[in-house]
């Protein structure tokens, strides 16, 4: 029977920070971006519940609760801010973020 | 381990116990009153603001950890919570009539100004990456709206939008580092991470953490190549909110900077002092020739504000307690000059002037000699021209450069400020050399005018007579020092 080592969640949320990491570089819409941005923040919260088992105490856990409330009250403020975008620009693509220069 | 927290705990967070509960006052206020006396609001604010300076000023000598090693109430804390509130007093200041021209909702606007000067001070006190963290979203989650205030405008729609994208992204990079450290360490507290990681070998997962840090740290600081977000969100926000995010969030950065890798990370300088100095020259290099280029000043301060980050990392880099000390002295400066450069633009917002391009400076010394001469002050104070207070604080940057064996880093800086005189100058000969621009005329209302006297006041008898704020910032820099010793006192 294989054992689950902290190596392995390591490698789990790598990966999952990796597709989060691209999905921000190369997806043009933004919610979906955002969403991107969302996977970074739970492969941070796969590395601390991982590391917390393995020390054996809960620091870890609520530094992970901590961090899903903030991604849930930046959550609420970004999509406020996006709407207000939508409804001037009637579009979410950042490509068409063209008033100023990039 | 003691259950709950004690009376003493409470009493040291005293000035943000004021703070919040002045905020949560002004949001009652804005519904209480009609909407013709929101003008009260403004004084609301002022008094919280006031009030909780007068809580911080019995903590000036006070050096100990509260909330179970949460926080940390020292010299190094209270001398950035004095930047803060100042910025923010002379950001209120200068708000009130801007908002009146804008027409914008004067309530949740001082509330959010009020939160992001909350989450600041506890980025100067935390000294758990959890309390560091929470402190730099309740700061960055008020800005984010903050940026976006102007709801009509397109410009400040994707300011906001910018902002939130890239702050959000690097957020999870600076989370994942702190993460990483933790998993190396077992824990979240600064000063015992000094003391575990410092016994412990160097693997590659280190350093990975470390990057992601650096990284998330670097974007919020806007230093280059983490900038892309910053000449974007300066022009897009409104003008206040742009003065206030370039100054009070850089200091609280800075702050948060200094608390995680002097106190945190001392044993890795010699792998973050590289990278450091390749942010520092890459930052004021780019920011310097950017700016050389734009003709709008929001922009122009932007890339402004891009460079003095890089002077500011000088004393980073140098890793000693002088360039702490020079760092904390030139932020406190920057208030001044960065602070009242920009009252000055938003005076020229009126009716019918956006006010923000190079070109509505216009002959601005044949109309209104005072403010044309204040304006001056600034550009030479950010340029760094003696006898200016931006003299002061670059000469101390660079000696401790110096000091420090980064005799290269100090020359760079140099030859950086001569650059950056060409487009502060710019601005001069367009108020003097130029024909006059149109425009109703320029009102400043008793606020601004208060605004403009503190700030230029700042920046000339700084510039003549820096002695009291060195020996301040003199003292406050110790706390930062002493680790092993603090650690013991944590009352785990």
């Amino acid at each position: 029977m294989l054992e689950i080592t902290p190596t392995h969640y390591l490698v789990l949320s790598a990966g999952l920070f990796m597709i989060g990491v691209i999905g921000v570089m190369v997806r043009r819409n933004i919610i979906i971006i955002f969403m991107s941005i969302e996977l970074m923040l739970n492969a941070v919260n796969v590395n601390l519940a991982a590391f917390s088992q393995q020390w054996q105490h809960v620091t870890g856990q609520v530094f992970a609760v901590f961090v899903i409330a903030v991604a849930a009250a930046e959550a609420a403020v970004g999509l406020g801010i996006i709407l207000a975008f939508y409804r001037n620009k009637e579009t979410v693509n950042i490509d068409e973020m063209n008033v100023m220069r990039w | 381990m003691p259950a709950g927290f004690s009376a003493a705990d409470f009493y040291n967070i005293l000035p943000e116990l004021v703070l919040t509960g002045g905020a949560l006052l002004v949001l009652i206020v804005d519904v209480l009153t009609a909407r013709q006396q929101r003008g009260l609001l403004a004084w609301v604010t002022l008094g919280v603001l006031v009030a909780t300076l007068l809580a911080l000023l019995p903590f000036s000598d006070v050096n100990t950890v509260a909330s179970r090693g949460l926080l940390a109430i020292d010299g190094f804390a209270f001398f950035f919570k004095l930047v803060f509130l100042l910025t923010a007093l002379v950001t209120v200041l200068m708000s009130s009539s801007y908002i009146e021209v804008e027409g914008l909702r004067a309530g949740e606007y001082y509330f959010l100004i009020l939160c992001a000067t909350l989450g600041m001070m506890f980025m100067a006190s935390g000294i758990d990456l959890i309390t560091i963290f929470i402190g730099l979203e309740t700061m960055a989650v008020a800005f984010y709206i903050l940026a976006g205030f102007l709801k009509p405008n397109r410009r400040s729609n994707e300011a906001a939008v910018k902002y939130f994208l890239l702050g959000a992204f690097s957020l999870g990079l600076l989370l994942y580092g702190m993460s990483i450290l933790y998993g190396l360490s077992g824990t979240t507290n600064v000063r015992e991470l000094a003391t575990v990681l410092a016994s412990q070998e160097r693997n590659a997962l280190l350093i990975v953490g470390l990057v992601m840090v650096v990284a998330g740290i670097g974007f919020k600081i806007a230093a280059v190549p983490f900038h892309m977000w910053a000449p974007d969100v300066y022009e897009g926000a409104p003008t206040p909110v742009t003065a206030f995010l370039s100054v009070g969030s850089k200091a609280a950065s800075f702050a948060m900077l200094l608390r995680l890798f002097m106190e945190g990370l001392p044993f890795l300088a010699d792998m973050w002092q590289p990278m450091f100095w390749v942010l520092a020259v890459m930052s004021m290099t780019v920011g310097n020739l950017a700016a050389l280029t734009q003709s709008n000043i929001k922009r122009m301060l932007a890339y402004s504000s891009i460079a003095h980050a890089g002077y500011l990392l000088i004393g980073v880099v140098a890793n000693s307690s002088r360039g702490v000390t020079a760092m904390m002295i030139y932020l406190l400066l920057y208030v001044f000059m960065q602070l009242g450069a920009f009252a000055v633009v938003v005076m020229l917002r009126r009716q019918d002037v956006a006010g923000d391009e190079l070109k509505d400076l216009s002959g601005l010394y044949f109309r209104y000699p005072t403010a044309a001469v204040a304006m001056l002050f600034f550009m030479l104070s950010l340029g760094g021209l003696p006898p200016t207070a931006g003299f002061m604080g670059k000469f101390w940057l660079f000696s401790a450069a110096i000091e420090s064996g980064f005799i290269w880093l100090a020359v760079i800086g140099v030859l950086n400020s001569a650059v950056s005189l060409y487009y502060y100058i710019r601005v001069v000969v367009f108020m003097w050399m130029k024909e006059e621009a149109l425009g109703s005329p320029i009102v400043a209302s008793p606020s601004m005018a208060v605004a403009l006297t503190v700030a230029l006041a700042g920046a000339v008898v700084f510039g003549v007579y820096p002695r009291p704020l060195f020996e301040l910032a003199q003292e406050s820099a110790q706390s930062i020092g002493g680790v092993a010793a603090a650690v013991s006192a944590l009352s785990f």
